[in-house]
């Protein structure tokens, strides 16, 4: 599949490019960047007048709910949403029916995303068996079933030996391992972020303690047996503080943070909006602040979605009995867009933060445009107005807080190993 | 008179100060039913009223249906605990089905905070909360404040100390709510792990470090119910020790105004935050609460149906 994207801003951190150039892309493949390339003959042109020409966006942490729980989602419109979002991969969390934890889940996942999926899946195997925190996932063979890290996403693994042995055995095996830091003993029966507005709306609520105590665990686990980690939707100040910390001690964390977490406040919950409750919940104005700021100095080096569809009938109830997670695929570019025209962070580094750095972190060997690498490209129209709409999701769940909102900026097109996926 | 326009009352933090003058002056005027031989008004003749008690209660649920049978409507009580909910029916489900059987009010007590807002979005009859969670419990409010009125003729200017587990009771956020609305200051006090963060920015609240703080030349002391089941977990050691720092008796009252009220919401652990002297004693408002709420649960019947006092 050969094409020539002209007159573009071609926006490439791995070569320090920033630019206006085309991109010729051959046999799936990056053949040439440079200015005033010319189709060869039977290339198909394709215009990027005022768009951005960025590596293909990577959404390291999703749930795709196939197998098992496809009412919610399956690899097929999870996959469609991504390509929609712009995004040319996404990275799928173990916490399927059955969990990612042997060979077999893991082909699946692969084999459907090849053969009817719209863009790169690479599956996340779990920590523990069955995310039971008590039992080693074969990890050495989950790598070689294509899982790209290792996480028992949606829990922590509590017991602090097995987290440590964890890590020194995934550094063995070279696989990644991202913690869903969260004490729960803390958390107990919460349901959205302790503070003055859970104490109006009489919502029992989960202190930002219960992620700093877990953050501050992984880090220092992390730096005795000289592993590396990566902490899964930090949404806390204290968190950011612990891993700026410590990266400054020399250890080897990274860290990922979603969109809503320096978009939204738990003023969102008000009216019980159930479309406002994840885990960790939205936090105060104070956390989003030093999520931006953390962004900005590099202390957070990916955005993620944590994309968790939900059937209708699971978010159409109580708030206590709602369950946590909201689709974020969608979404997360006009968002995290919006970080650029506020200027907190420079077009280059929100490259980095959905592209590069992702790739980097979990050696997907994406995330960038250079000459002979794949050809996952993103072209993004920044200018572009639209409405988040129930009817134009095109993943199966619509738990967004976003819906009816007017949001700037947008995928124009999605470019997965050198085809056209998407054109909006 | 002043036009009632809320469909639901669901919680005071919705209701204005007016709207909360209206109810606190229609209940003074049902006490008049109330006192008359014949307990009994043709005023929602042909009403019907669904008391739909997801979590246990005496006082609430029979005071609720007094007060629609002295209004002539037809009431119904139905604890879901019993029924379908224990066959996994979700709340939405079971209100609409009710809601079929052409209910005009649903009165409902669950323990999840919001649920009536989840119901008032589904639902075309009126919402009235009888209790959600932690979140409010609106009657209780209107008929602590209707007493406190009872006694000094106003609530502007009160001193109100709130004592006991604040964090998990939903009476003293609808006593927070309406009384600082009314003028009054309320002054909390209770175990450090029963204060919920930012409860001083509700209004006219004062956290307190002691409760002799908060009793300091109170008008109005209101002692909270501690939950046994509470007792000897996170938040505090036991009944005794509680007792020892947070119980109203006759030695620490004394800090408060002479001849101030004391009132609870009940049920009472004698013993535990009150003593038995002060239930009993001559400051003791607590019957005259249970009496109060019959009116007040009458006024918001009547104000939902949007009816007229004859």
């Amino acid at each position: 599949m050969n094409m020539l994207i002209k007159n573009g801003r071609v926006i490439d951190p791995s070569q320090k490019i920033d630019g206006m150039l085309d991109v010729l892309v051959e046999n799936g493949l990056i053949k040439e960047i440079g200015k005033g390339l010319s189709a060869p003959a039977g290339v198909e042109t394709i215009d990027a007048s005022g768009k951005y020409v960025v590596p293909g966006l990577i959404d390291m942490h999703v749930h795709l709910r196939d197998p098992g729980l496809e009412y919610k989602e399956d690899i097929i419109s999870g996959t469609k949403a991504a390509v929609a979002g712009g995004f040319t991969s996404v990275c799928c969390m173990p916490n399927t029916k059955p969990v990612i934890d042997n060979k077999t889940v893991a082909s699946y996942i692969i084999n459907k995303a090849k053969a009817e999926g719209f863009c790169n899946v690479f599956p996340v195997g779990s920590i523990t068996y069955g995310l039971s925190g008590d039992r080693m996932s074969e990890m050495g063979e989950l790598k070689e079933s294509g899982c790209v890290a290792v996480s028992d996403d949606g829990k922590p693994v509590g017991n602090s030996e097995m987290m440590m042995r964890s890590l020194q055995y995934a550094a063995g095996i070279g696989i990644m391992v991202i913690s869903h830091a969260e004490e729960l003993e803390l958390v107990g029966e919460g349901v959205m972020n302790e503070g003055f507005t859970s104490t109006e709306l009489g919502l029992k609520g989960i202190p930002r303690v219960a992620e700093d105590v877990a953050t501050s665990r992984e880090t220092l686990l992390a730096e005795y047996v000289g592993a590396p980690i990566h902490i899964a939707h930090v949404s806390t100040k204290g968190s950011v503080r612990i891993i700026r910390e410590a990266k400054v001690r020399g250890v080897k964390v990274t860290c990922e943070t979603a969109p809503h977490y320096f978009t939204l406040t738990d003023d969102a919950v008000r009216g019980y909006n159930t479309n406002a409750k994840m885990n960790p919940p939205l936090r105060e104005a104070a956390d989003v602040a030093a999520i931006k700021e953390g962004l900005k100095d590099g202390t957070i080096d990916a955005i993620a979605t944590d994309h968790a569809p939900h059937h209708q009938d699971e978010k159409d109830v109580e708030f206590n009995v709602a369950m946590n997670g909201i689709i974020g695929l969608e979404t997360s570019l006009p968002l995290s867009l919006k970080l650029v025209q506020d200027g907190v962070l420079t077009l280059n580094q929100l490259v980095e933060a959905m592209s590069l750095n992702p790739s980097n972190i979990l050696g997907l060997n994406r995330g960038t445009l250079k000459v002979g690498s794949v050809a996952d490209i993103t072209l993004i129209d920044p200018e572009f107005e639209w409405v988040v709409e129930v009817d134009r999701l095109a993943s199966k769940s619509k738990n967004s807080p976003w819906l009816g909102q007017r949001l700037k900026g947008v995928a124009a097109a999605t470019i997965v190993d050198g085809k056209l996926v998407y054109k909006r | 008179m002043a036009e009632f326009k809320h469909k639901h009352i669901i919680a005071l933090r919705d209701l204005s100060k007016e709207d909360i003058e209206l109810l606190i002056s229609t209940a003074e005027n049902m006490r008049e039913i109330n006192c008359r031989d014949i307990k009994k008004v043709p005023t929602l003749r042909g009403k019907t009223i669904i008391n739909l008690f997801y979590e246990a209660s005496t006082r609430t649920r029979t005071s609720f249906e007094i007060a629609g049978k002295r209004l002539s409507a037809d009431t119904v009580n139905i604890a879901p605990s019993n029924s379908s909910a224990t066959k996994g029916e979700t709340l939405a489900d079971t209100a609409l089905n009710l809601l079929a059987m052409k209910p005009d009010i649903i009165v409902m007590r669950h323990a999840v905070s919001g649920a009536h807002y989840f119901l008032a979005n589904k639902l075309n009859c009126s919402i009235i909360n009888a209790g959600d969670g932690a979140h409010e419990h609106p009657s209780q409010g209107l008929l602590d404040m209707l007493t406190m009125k009872d006694r000094f003729g106003r609530l502007d200017g009160l001193k109100v100390a709130i004592v006991g587990d604040i964090t998990h009771s939903r009476v003293a956020r609808s006593n927070i709510q309406g009384l600082t609305k009314m003028g009054s200051s309320v002054f909390l006090a209770g175990p450090p792990t029963m204060v919920p963060p930012g409860v001083e920015k509700l209004g006219d609240v004062t956290v307190c470090a002691t409760m002799n703080e908060a009793l300091q030349d109170a008008d109005v002391v209101m002692m909270l119910r501690i939950q046994q089941e509470r007792q000897g977990k996170t938040l505090m050691p036991n009944a005794r020790e509680y007792s020892r720092y947070f119980g109203l008796n006759p030695t620490n009252i004394k800090l408060a105004k002479p001849n101030a009220m004391v009132m609870h919401p009940g049920p009472i652990n004698r013993g535990v935050e009150m003593s038995s002297s002060m239930v009993d004693g001559d400051q003791s408002w607590i019957l005259k609460q249970v009496e109060n709420g019959v009116a007040v649960r009458m006024a918001m019947l009547y104000h939902v149906c949007g009816g007229e006092l004859e």
